[in-house]
Formats: C-alpha cells, sequence, structure tokens
C-alpha cells in the first residue's frame, strides 16, 4: 500500500501543480450551479431538498470526467514516462489503484465544494439530510465508474482527443440504456426480461435510486463491481503492452 | 549482474533483436555500440524488463525480470531513453517519489537525495519544475533517480546525450566511481566514451552482437587501431542499414 499511496500523492499534486485542476473545478462548479439554479430551478421549486441539483450529474460528469481520466495513462504514454514509471518496483495493479484514486479523489473534492448548494436549502428548510448525503454517495459512485472506463480506455491509447470520445461515448451508452427512450426502443421487439435487463446494466437506473435518497445494496455493489471490473481491464492493458 | 541469455524481440515481422546473450559483472563497464536503429534501446528495454523478450531470457542479479518483475526491478537503476520525466515536478520531488516507491524511509531519502544530487551536479537546481530545466539537467535528474537505492546494477541509455564536454566528463568520471561496486551496462555511439570509461565494448549491428571484447582489442582488429575505423566496418554492412527501433 506504501507504493499505492506513493504514486497516489503524486498524481494528486500532479493535477495541483497545473492549472489543469482549478480550470476543472471552475468550470464544473460553473456548470452545475447553472444547471442547479436556472434550469432546475432549485430556488423557485420552493421544496427543501436537491432534486434539482443531483439529476444533472450523470451528464454533466458525461463532459467532464473523461477530460479527467483521458490523461491518467495517455499523458504517460506521450511523455515517455511509462517506461520510467515501470521499471520502477510498481507492480501494475498498485499503478492502477493508485491514479485510479488520486484522480477519484479529486473528483470528491470538486463534489465537496457543491456544499454550498446543500448549504442553500438547509439554511431555507428543513431538508432530509441523509437522503442529501445518500444522493452525494450515489454522486461519487457514479464518478467512480465513470473514472474507472476512463482509466481503462486511457490505457490503451498514447492519443489523449480519442481516450476522451471514446470514454464520453461508452460512459454515455452505459448511462442512456437508463432513459425511457432507450428502453421503449427494446421494449418495441425484445421480451420484458431483456428491457428490465438493459435498464438494469444502466447507470442512470442504479444512480436514480441512490438520487432519491434509497441506499439499495445492490446498487451499491454495482458501482463497485463495474470500477473492479474496469480497473481489473486497465490492469490487463498495463501488464500487457507496456512499451508498445 | 545484468545477464541476457539469447534474448530475441520481433516488432511484427521485423526482428529488433536477434538473439543477444550478453553478461555484465560487478566491477565491469560494458559499452554497448551501434549505429542508431541497431537495436540499442530495445535490448536496454529488454534487459530492464520493460519490454518482453519474443525468446530468451533477461535476469538481473539471477532474478528473471519477467517472471518477477517488481523483486528484479529493486535490483537496477535505469535511464531511459531521452530520459523521459514528469515535467510539472521538481527533482527533487521526483527524487522523492522513487525513494518512496522503492520503500526508502523519509530520512533515509533525504540523505540519499542529498547524495545523488550532489552526484550528479542537481544541488542548485532541485526545486524547479524539470519542465523548465537544460536538457543536461534533465538527463542528471533522470541518472539521480536511477542511483538513488545505490543498486548493484546500473542500466543507463546514452546517459551523456545532450551533456556539454564538461558534463560528459562528469558523468563519466561518476561512472568510473560506482564501477567497482556495480555492473554497469550503458549505451552509447560516443567511441569516446568507451575508451575512456568502459572495460568491454559489444558491438551490435541489425540486432546481433557482431563483437564482444575489451576496446583496445576491438581496436587492434586494424593496423591502425583507429576505433571509428573499426566501428564502420563491423556495422556498415548491407543489413545495418534497413532497420530500425
Amino acid at each position: 500500500m506504501r507504493t499505492v499511496r506513493a504514486i497516489l500523492l503524486r498524481e494528486l499534486t500532479g493535477y495541483f501543480a497545473t492549472p489543469v485542476a482549478y480550470v476543472f473545478i471552475v468550470l464544473f462548479l460553473v456548470l452545475i450551479g447553472w444547471l442547479t439554479f436556472e434550469v432546475g430551478g432549485l430556488l423557485a421549486r420552493d421544496q427543501a431538498d436537491l432534486q434539482a441539483f443531483f439529476p444533472f450529474h450523470p451528464w454533466v460528469f458525461l463532459l467532464l470526467v473523461p477530460a479527467v481520466s483521458m490523461r491518467l495513462w495517455a499523458e504517460e504514454r506521450r511523455q515517455g514516462t511509462l517506461e520510467l514509471l515501470m521499471t520502477l518496483p510498481v507492480a501494475p495493479w498498485q499503478a492502477v489503484l493508485g491514479k485510479f484514486l488520486a484522480a477519484w479523489i479529486f473528483m470528491a473534492v470538486a463534489l465537496a465544494l457543491t456544499g454550498p448548494v446543500w448549504a442553500t436549502v438547509a439554511y431555507l428548510g428543513d431538508p432530509d439530510h441523509g437522503a442529501i448525503a445518500t444522493g452525494y454517495l450515489g454522486s461519487l459512485l457514479l464518478a467512480g465508474a465513470y473514472l474507472a472506463i476512463g482509466a481503462a480506455v486511457s490505457a490503451a491509447t498514447a492519443n489523449q482527443v480519442i481516450a476522451f470520445v471514446v470514454t464520453a461515448a461508452v460512459c454515455f451508452a452505459m448511462t442512456a440504456t437508463g432513459l425511457p427512450l432507450a428502453t421503449a426502443v427494446v421494449a418495441d421487439w425484445g421480451p420484458r426480461g431483456l428491457v428490465d435487463a438493459v435498464s438494469a446494466f444502466s447507470f442512470l437506473t442504479r444512480y436514480e435510486g441512490l438520487m432519491r435518497g434509497v441506499v439499495s445494496l445492490p446498487d451499491v455493489v454495482f458501482f463497485l463491481s463495474t470500477m473492479a471490473t474496469a480497473l481489473y481491464v486497465n490492469v490487463l492493458i498495463v501488464a500487457g503492452r507496456p512499451g508498445a | 549482474m545484468i545477464e541476457l541469455d539469447q534474448v530475441s524481440r520481433r516488432f511484427g515481422s521485423m526482428i529488433a533483436v536477434d538473439h543477444v546473450s550478453l553478461t555484465v559483472r560487478q566491477g565491469e563497464v560494458v559499452g554497448f555500440l551501434g549505429p542508431n536503429g541497431a537495436g540499442k534501446t530495445t535490448t536496454m528495454r529488454l534487459a530492464t524488463g520493460y519490454l518482453a523478450p519474443t525468446t530468451g531470457r533477461a535476469r538481473i542479479d539471477g532474478i528473471d525480470v519477467i517472471d518477477r518483475p517488481v523483486a528484479a526491478r529493486r535490483r537496477f537503476g535505469y535511464l531511459p531513453e531521452g530520459a523521459p520525466l514528469y515535467p510539472e515536478m521538481s527533482p527533487r520531488g521526483l527524487l522523492r517519489f522513487a525513494g518512496a516507491v522503492r520503500g526508502i524511509t523519509r530520512r533515509a531519502a533525504r540523505r540519499a537525495i542529498d547524495r545523488v544530487a550532489e552526484r550528479a551536479g542537481l544541488s542548485a537546481v532541485l526545486d524547479r519544475p524539470i519542465g523548465t530545466l537544460s536538457k543536461g539537467f534533465k538527463r542528471r535528474t533522470a541518472l539521480a533517480a536511477a542511483l538513488l537505492h545505490q543498486p548493484p546494477a546500473l542500466i543507463l541509455d546514452e546517459p551523456t546525450d545532450g551533456l556539454d564536454p564538461n558534463q560528459k566528463h562528469q558523468v563519466r568520471q561518476l561512472i568510473g566511481e560506482l564501477a567497482p561496486s556495480t555492473a554497469i551496462l550503458i549505451s552509447t555511439h560516443l567511441l569516446e566514451e568507451v575508451e575512456t570509461v568502459c572495460t568491454r565494448a559489444v558491438v551490435i549491428a541489425d540486432g546481433s552482437v557482431v563483437a564482444d571484447e575489451t576496446p583496445a582489442e576491438l581496436a587492434n582488429r586494424l593496423p591502425d587501431g583507429r576505433l571509428d575505423e573499426v566501428f564502420r566496418l563491423l556495422t556498415s554492412g548491407d543489413a545495418a542499414h534497413g532497420a530500425a527501433a
């Protein structure tokens, strides 16, 4: 774990040593703030909850998380530092985990900075704080799943633009399958079971439960196992084609 | 000890390294010579395990670099081609990171960093971002990272490339000082480097070893004793041209 920690700290300080982290956080807060207050009408709804805040996360993350994950490995390949890293006594899983956790902590920091939105409803009314905390948990799990997929994609290419586009596309597909539009397409010809299966594999379906304040173990396990699977693929890619 | 045992590496249909065997013992400085594209960097990468050989084995201190990669990597220091580094970090940050990954305690790392920074002539720039440093400082930062844990084996891909004559002299002196306790493999295309620091020269052309002897023996292959002529003779066959890697 000492090695994982060293990699995590190096990555995290790397984010904040360049303007990238600050640009990202500001962009995220402006975007989520605008959507929550203007589009979602947080104040106009006159309700002490964050149902004008959480529904936007899957779509905002779709744009911003691939921007964080794209550089994780592609940048190392481009700079040639992958050779430096992978000739240090570091096992692939340690590098993969360290990098992923650093990116996830970074996303957690960005999410934590939306605290004033929570404070706003707490000041104006008497919200269900447990439900809001659950919403944040869902949002963090969703970001983790996007990040893990993005990390695996990033490991497969030295081109960050490709990493961004492919990650956004995969995450969009995994999210949009939960939209009524998508399930309706399947329902036209498929059996009921297939419709449920498609919907069950959607990030959106899983996230919506948590967003409403319902902590269900299957949803949490779904996100964690998605992360584990994507990170495992990431390890295979890093171990399989280091010098190529 | 660095050992390559009949290692080959193919990239698609091209054979970049063809059955290369090579042993570097403690106290030896082996100069790995060859024209550009002869397979020097690929061979260095095979020696470290960064690339897996298509056939053959590479071992550091008897430990197979593919079967037990992490254990093998603890026993060597490696300067990759072009000295790739994280531009946003400072040399001190990079050395701290290398120390942490290698399991060196904070206090020991502080001492080790002071030691290698002084040896590599980095002390003045330790806290500047690597991205703003000259090529010579970057190379010496990467070299310092390779020396940090006092490894029994050193694999240095063109350690003096991009350095000015004084810096070259300094690095060669450093290699000479480390030699008695270390097995050192350096790749270079500078023949003077072979004459000044190497105890043995291995010449590679088109992926194959064409000579493995002392620099003096190598020079004596021609009556006038000029190493550059011998080098040209050994490496300028038709086969030596088309290769790239």
